[in-house]
């Protein structure tokens, strides 16, 4: 009986769904990668740039929301300090761009810190409020200091330069963010495997039960926010020469609800989906451009109906991993776990298994 | 080898009386039963014991040593784990992802887990007939046969379970209990709470009544099947016999 339940590596094994899939993603990034030299229209690229942008923070967002399962209507403060402080290093220090992101990170990781050290014990509504205030808290500091330039803001931000190469135009901040998104991407992915992953998942479904079994349900609810406020940061240091002006109105309660609503429509969790539904949120707007002045109203309508109809978003993350296991199970007889990383096979069943 | 030591414990709910004053003990390998009414402070004394709420007076010694504030992710880690009321397995998982998630306050690595895993599956082969399904979709019996398994896979020395056999028909009861005397020969020590009497006295070798918050009997299981406080406890009497 011992043999059926012994660890198989699957690694090596070529396996039909996997490489199915990798042909998919693949497919999917250089489609991505193409879209500049498909279209040189402007207003096309500058739509898919902030969409880019929006996936950033929407998987950032992910990790607090989709894997904690802890409701933050105020992670658009985070995308402003990391903007704000790459504004003020870079116009008034002379920093570089790529140094300023640092200290970005730092102010932001230790503001999720001060903020979420004695909230996060909190359940979820309640949570959700004191994240809300602490939005509204980042976002009055911006208008009423004198080193964030006020309710004008920071203007003049010099252009991202890596190395001898500066990035100036629209396409160059589409493969900016283009390779941030992948970035992020493959960073959730792992994060999910992880240990830290496996935690967070145990919290967002039962907490009690998780406490029940061993896990330090305070901390790990604090590294949900922080590892969320770090990614949130990044990606305000790179918006901020993107658009080489920010303002206090860019960062509000609303830019928040739009991260959540990316998070919500794709599908709490599911990293696809995020990345999709923050496409979803970003694109559909301009899509009902012809509806002119009702066309967020015809948005509104659009995301009821597709709350009625897929409660859990476009791609929810059990439907997702389900069919990989199905899939897998079919061809190799082996039961997957997604908890187990990589698509590791953690036991294989007897043959006759039903 | 004293396993559990409570002495003079009182735990309370801001003003509200949780449980007053109770002394009691399980012994490395006994299958101890914690026996009561509704709302007699059962369930209030092993999540004292577990460290998800802390005691405001007396002490609770783990094999002769003291826990104190002791947090409960660490207790678990020393091996007092606590299967809470009303299972909580987590329904949109499957099976194994359960299991798995039940070694995370101790396992050291991926292999470890995988071992433990299949000595789980042997002990509990219900759970590896229906591995891959959604625990939310099995019976209530055999999400408490989970909970269980779940549990054994943080190698427990004790293992406090709270009602398994709330709201399962007695075929399956008989399951369950069947499987917490299996656990229980591995040497797992075992404290039970349980409403129904007949049930737990008869795997249990001592029980301890709680009414009201204190300890009213205890005693070997054999003598208290036939004690007549016993039924008192229940039905709403006082410890001396008066109404």
């Amino acid at each position: 009986m011992a043999t059926e339940t012994a660890v198989l590596p699957t690694r090596s094994r070529v396996d039909g769904f996997r490489v199915l899939r990798a042909g998919l993603i693949v497919a999917l990034v250089v489609a991505a990668a193409l879209v500049p030299q498909a279209t040189q229209n402007q207003y096309y690229l500058g739509v898919a740039f902030q969409a880019e942008m929006l996936m950033c923070l929407a998987l950032g967002l992910n990790i607090v929301v989709g894997y904690a399962g802890m409701l933050d209507l105020g992670f658009a403060a985070f995308f402003a300090i990391g903007a704000y402080t790459t504004g003020i290093l870079s116009t008034k220090e002379h920093w570089s761009i790529i140094a300023s992101i640092a200290p970005g990170v730092l102010i932001a990781v230790v503001c999720a810190l001060i903020i979420g050290f004695p909230t996060l014990r909190l359940r979820s509504d309640y949570l959700a409020v004191v994240t809300l205030g602490f939005g509204e808290i980042i976002q009055t500091i911006a208008i009423n200091l004198n080193q964030t330039g006020g309710p004008t803001g920071i203007y003049a931000i010099p252009a991202l330069t890596i190395g001898s190469v500066v990035v100036e135009s629209n396409t160059g901040y589409y493969y900016v963010f283009f390779v941030l998104v992948i970035v992020f991407a493959i960073f959730s992915t792992r994060l999910r495997g992880s240990r830290l992953g496996r935690a967070w998942l145990c919290i967002r479904e039962d907490e009690d039960a998780a406490k029940a079994m061993g896990i330090n349900t305070n901390h790990y609810k604090l590294y949900a926010y922080m590892f969320g406020a770090v990614l949130g940061s990044i990606t305000g240091s790179l918006y901020a020469p993107a658009l080489t002006a920010i303002s206090p109105a860019s960062f509000g309660f609303s830019e928040s609800l739009l991260i959540v609503m990316a998070v919500a429509i794709g599908g709490l969790g599911s990293i696809w989906g995020v990345m999709f539904g923050a496409a979803v949120v970003e694109i559909f707007p301009e899509v009902f451009r012809s509806f002119a002045q009702a066309r967020l109203l015809v948005f509104g309508i659009a995301l009821v109906i597709l709350m009625v109809v897929r409660p859990r978003g476009l791609f929810p993350e059990r439907a997702f991993q389900g069919l990989g296991a199905r899939v897998r199970s079919r061809l190799g007889r082996t039961v997957v776990s997604p908890l187990s990383g990589a698509g590791e096979a953690l036991v294989s069943l007897p043959s006759e298994e039903s | 080898m004293r396993a559990l030591g409570l002495d003079g414990v009182s735990v309370y709910y801001g003003a509200v009386r949780g449980v007053e004053d109770v002394t009691m003990h399980v012994d490395e390998g006994e299958i101890v039963a914690l026996l009561g009414a509704n709302g007699a402070g059962k369930s209030t004394l092993l999540k004292a014991i577990s460290g998800i709420i802390h005691p405001r007076k007396g002490a609770i010694t783990y094999f002769g040593e003291v826990l104190a504030k002791q947090s409960a992710h660490r207790r678990v880690a020393r091996g007092l784990v606590h299967v809470p009321e009303g299972r909580r397995i987590f329904t949109t998982l499957t099976i194994a992802e359960n299991l798995e998630l039940g070694a995370y306050g101790t396992e050291r690595s991926r292999t470890e887990r995988a071992e433990r895993l299949s000595e789980v599956l042997d002990l509990f082969p219900l759970l590896r007939q229906h591995f891959q399904r959604l625990a939310g979709t099995l019976s209530g019996g055999e999400q408490q046969v989970l909970a269980i398994g779940r549990a054994m896979m943080s190698n427990p020395r004790i293992l406090m379970i709270d009602e398994p056999s709330l709201g399962l028909d007695p075929q399956k009861v008989d399951i369950v209990y069947d499987m917490l005397e299996e656990v229980s020969k591995l040497g797992t020590t075992v404290l039970l709470v349980e409403q129904n009497v007949s049930l737990a006295l008869e795997i249990a070798s001592r029980a301890y009544v709680l009414q009201q918050g204190s300890v009213v009997l205890s005693g070997p299981s054999s003598d208290l099947e036939s004690d007549p406080r016993l039924s008192d406890a229940y039905l709403g009497k006082s410890s001396d016999g008066r109404d």
